[in-house]
């Protein structure tokens, strides 16, 4: 178990490299000057400002310098456009974009799976029918359609919830359910397809055969096989929930992680880019640990202690 | 002798491949859902691209008509600049499709090349390549999507102005193509990895079926067998995938949009007309809904075709 | 009175392409403590008419037309519904299958599918149910039962999965046990051993078990009755010894010429010619008749099904000229 993790942990890191290379290179091949924001600075001042913020360097030097000082001194640099440093930055927006993204999963979770569960339960009925009809208007409505329809519809008419901004814990449910439903609808999709696998397998006919009644064979039975598709799918969705929240906090106006890598493409602020961009990419490698780490638990022929998959 | 193998071989799988394709097409003609969702797509693609020739200019301003209810003149209103909704949607929904289509292109041949050239010479080098395409699916997608448009669309801009001075190419009309191509690409470029997986599974199994022994022993290199043999039998899932693989290209282009950071005017896309209808909800909703629920309508269309092609061709989309 | 005694069972199939005439009136019953053989090819309807019996068919497509299946007296096992049904099945009625592999739940432990039946059906503790099931692992031949029964079934070979069904349908002591081709998917030689175990567990039991195979050579080993099965309906019965030395119909007589061990050595192996019908046809004469090379293909009846009769003491058979010896 431990093995495993650590195995996993490491294949993590070598991801992020990839991501880091992958991010510092279009980072350096976007176009535009990080400073123009400032207008009229001298050639001389820019310069100053790219030697203040180690620019001037060989782009290998760049390249080799900002991971070791991550390791060694745990700075992430500092904000071209902002200038702060960057690991305040996410240490301000991060708590935020956790709340938002774990609250938006465990709506996902909450909705999807139910749903998915008694769909296949009651396979080609009208009750399947309808909430894979739902599902898929999950899928097809994206979050900026249905996000101003809450705004508008929902919470300008019940009193407490507020059509953006990020006060009060209330405040979470509109961007939540906003960002959740799409997972929600692909978890219903996975969560379905999974239980009429297990539900078509021999062993549920065995398991009829011995006199388990119909509740028991679902709970006892096919459940822990039939969320095995979807639980796989917590890693994935959790990158999805990253993307999907650039839009919703835009929206909300929810001071999290995700605008600040918008405004950094936008601003070309390659060290907040870069920051952002791991910090997002070490929070995905943590969500696909857990989603190992659950199968393993759930389904006994997966051994954690080799690194097969 | 030698020049008949081939066509020998070509008849094969011509025939191979008709009676699969006839047998999906029979039974996909049973699912009205799927037949109802090719109507859709088809009419909304006959709108986008044939119609639109015939309707108002998209960037027609005209302030003072501006949010003008529907009537005769403007069929489903005009917007905050008093633009005509109804042609916006329209070429708007030129580049919508393209980028799905185009960007589907992009990633299914990279796809297929990678999948099928890792699975074909297996061992060492299918372990390796495999061991990238992990790598790369652990990296959320749209985040160096975002940045690749950022780096692609500067590039574009300057071929633009390349192609407008040396070549004279109306400005206009260069811009509106360089300012989509980015797109085709930031996209295809990322999308290909699922499609790998499947086709490598798919070739890794092939491999190990007797026609691929026949058409071997029968003295044709490794690399013919693969392209004319192998690849042709992997085109199930691929279609499959490929058809699911629109909309979802479809939506993260409206995504960039609405972001800012997809496509520019003149260009306008669903995306971006969902974004300036949101901004007019509370007093004008239907320059939300009508874009909102053409965008939706064309990806149902496209999602139920795929799950009906999905049921229709029976295969299961490989699972890594 | 016999312990089961089923009647003109009809199980069909509502699919797409047409109503699937898979069970077309099967009667047959079960002493108590003997041992009934189904025999026939795949898709004859052996394993549909006893999922039937237990309401194990998915429904829709299957339905149970018409029919009854008295169960120790009072029970109609068809009519019953699903809650008295339950208290039969796993209890009174025990089912092993084909497949061993997928037969047991990967994702539980052996100890918590094997005492599940006592859970349910005898309201037993933990413990105590503990205690029995290792002692019924113990008794199929399980080494080491008290620590194999905390492992999961894909720790288990198929030989021993196999076993540790037989232990989980025989925990009850159920009247019946229903061996769906119980040794079809095992190698020749945990085949043996699995019928011996069959054979070692009813003689302690009592058990009346209905065995469903194709193989006839399963068949004379085990069974004292046999029924010849083919395209949803019974076409022989008698004893295994009566049916092994005078089979009638010609589709018995088939299939035991194409027993290699009957045939001479050096011979083209016989099979019999062509496939099983397509029962979403309804057939109007013998079913046998297309493929009927050992009788006279030529007086088989086209139009009227032959009747099911006693055509000696206690040997009966479909009674089609063409085909009856």
């Amino acid at each position: 178990m431990i093995r495993f993790i650590i195995n996993r942990l490491l294949q993590g890191l070598l991801v992020l490299f990839a991501l880091y290379t992958i991010t510092f290179f279009l980072a350096k091949a976007m176009p535009g000057e990080p400073f123009t924001t400032e207008k009229n600075i001298s050639e001389e001042a820019k310069a100053y400002q790219r030697a203040l913020y180690g620019l001037d360097k060989s782009m290998l030097e760049q390249y080799l310098r900002y991971p070791i000082n991550i390791v060694t001194e745990g700075s992430f640099a500092v904000s071209t456009s902002k200038g702060r440093p960057v690991r305040d930055i996410i240490a301000q927006s991060f708590p935020n974009s956790l709340i938002l993204g774990l609250s938006a999963l465990g709506i996902a979770i909450c909705i999807g799976v139910p749903l998915g569960v008694i769909s296949a339960m009651r396979k080609n009925s009208w009750v399947d029918w309808g909430s894979m009809s739902i599902a898929m208007i999950g899928i097809c409505v994206p979050a900026f359609t249905v996000g101003p329809l809450l705004q508008i519809y929902i919470a300008a008419h019940l009193p407490g919830l507020k059509v953006a901004g990020w006060g009060s814990p209330i405040d979470i449910i509109l961007p939540a359910l906003t960002l959740g439903l799409t997972t929600a609808a692909y978890l219903a999709r996975l969560t379905r397809g999974g239980m009429l696998e297990i539900l078509s397998q021999d062993f549920i006919r065995t398991a009829r055969a011995k006199g388990v009644p119909s509740n028991k064979l679902i709970t006892r039975h096919a459940l822990r096989g039939g969320l095995l598709p979807a639980i796989a799918f917590i890693g994935p969705s959790f990158a999805a929930l990253i993307s999907g929240s650039f839009i919703v906090e835009t929206i909300f106006q929810v001071p999290g992680m995700g605008q600040h890598f918008v405004n950094a493409v936008i601003a070309r602020d390659e060290f907040l880019l870069l920051g952002v961009a791991l910090f997002f990419g070490f929070l995905i490698v943590i969500m696909n640990l857990a989603a190992d780490i659950l199968t393993g638990i759930l389904d006994p022929r997966v051994r954690l202690d080799s690194n097969q998959k | 002798m030698p020049e008949k193998q081939p066509m020998t071989n070509q008849i094969t799988d011509t025939e191979a491949g008709t009676s699969l394709w006839k047998d999906a097409w029979l039974r996909m003609r049973k699912n009205k859902i799927a037949l109802a969702s090719i109507m859709v797509f088809t009419v909304t693609c006959f709108f986008c691209f044939v119609i639109a020739w015939f309707c108002k200019d998209p960037n027609q301003v005209n302030l003072v008509n501006k949010f003008s209810g529907p009537g005769s003149e403007h069929w489903i209103g005009t917007d905050a600049l008093g633009r005509d909704l109804f042609s916006r949607i329209l070429y708007g929904g030129q580049v919508s499709i393209l980028v799905g289509l185009i960007a589907t292109a992009v990633s299914v041949t990279i796809g297929i090349i990678y999948g099928a050239l890792a699975g074909f010479f297996g061992g060492k080098v299918d372990a390796i390549m495999m061991r990238i395409v992990d790598t790369l699916f652990s990296i959320p997608f749209l985040m160096i999507v975002i940045v690749l448009q950022a780096v692609l669309s500067e590039w574009s801009r300057e071929t633009s102005a390349w192609i407008v001075n040396n070549l004279n190419w109306d400005k206009g009309f260069t811009d509106r193509i360089t300012n989509v191509l980015p797109l085709f690409f930031a996209l295809g470029l990322l999308g290909w990895l699922t499609l790998a997986r499947i086709v490598r599974a798919q070739v890794l199994s092939l491999k190990e079926r007797e026609f691929v022994e026949a058409a071997t022993s029968l003295g044709l290199s490794k690399l013919t067998v693969l392209f004319r043999h192998i690849i042709p039998n992997t085109l199930g899932p691929t279609v499959i995938y490929a058809t699911l693989t629109v909309p979802g290209f479809i939506m993260y282009e409206a995504t960039l949009s609405y972001l800012g950071l997809g496509v520019e005017s003149p260009n306008s896309s669903w995306g971006i007309l969902i974004k300036e209808g949101a901004n007019y909800l509370e007093t004008n909703p239907q320059l939300l809904i009508f874009p909102g629920i053409i965008f939706s309508i064309t990806l149902f269309a496209l999602n139920f075709l795929g799950d009906g092609l999905r049921d229709a061709l029976d295969v299961r989309a490989s699972k890594d | 009175m016999p312990l089961l005694e089923v009647n003109n069972l009809r199980t069909y199939f509502h699919t797409r392409n047409g109503i699937v005439r898979a069970v077309d009136g099967v009667s047959f019953s079960v002493e108590k403590g003997k041992t009934i053989g189904i025999v026939g090819e795949s898709g004859s309807g052996k394993s549909v008419s006893c999922y039937s019996l237990l309401g194990l068919l998915p429904m829709p497509p299957g339905r149970i037309e018409s029919g009854e299946a008295i169960f120790d007296r009072n029970t109609d096992l068809l009519s019953c519904g699903e809650k008295v049904l339950r208290t039969v099945r796993g209890k009174r009625i025990g089912m092993i299958f084909q497949d061993p592999m997928t037969s047991l739940n990967p994702y539980m432990r052996i100890a918590d599918q094997i005492i599940e039946p006592l859970r349910l059906h005898m309201g037993m503790d933990k413990g105590s149910a503990l205690k029995k099931a290792i002692h019924a692992l113990d008794e199929v031949g399980i080494p080491e039962p008290d620590n194999r029964i905390t492992m999961y079934p894909h720790e288990f070979s198929g030989g021993m999965r196999q076993r540790v069904m037989i232990a989980m349908a025989l925990i009850t002591n159920p009247e019946i046990l229903i061996a769906d081709e119980p040794t079809t998917a095992l190698d020749v030689t945990i085949q043996k051993q699995i019928l011996d175990l069959i054979k070692k567990r009813q003689k302690e039991l009592g058990t009346a078990v209905i065995f469903i195979t194709h193989d006839l050579a399963v068949i004379s080993e085990i069974c004292e009755d046999v029924n010849i099965m083919y395209a949803g309906r019974i076409i022989e019965r008698a004893s295994a010894t009566e049916l092994f030395a005078n089979p009638r119909h010609a589709y018995t007589r088939s299939l035991l010429k194409s027993i290699p061990a009957n045939q001479t050595k050096g011979e083209k192996l016989y099979t019999i010619p062509g496939l099983p019908p397509d029962t979403s046809q309804i057939i109007p004469g013998c079913a046998f008749r297309e493929r009927n090379q050992i009788g006279d293909q030529s007086k088989c009846l086209t139009d009227s099904r032959p009747e099911f009769k006693e055509i000696e003491p206690n040997h009966w058979a479909q009674d089609c000229p063409g085909c009856l010896s």
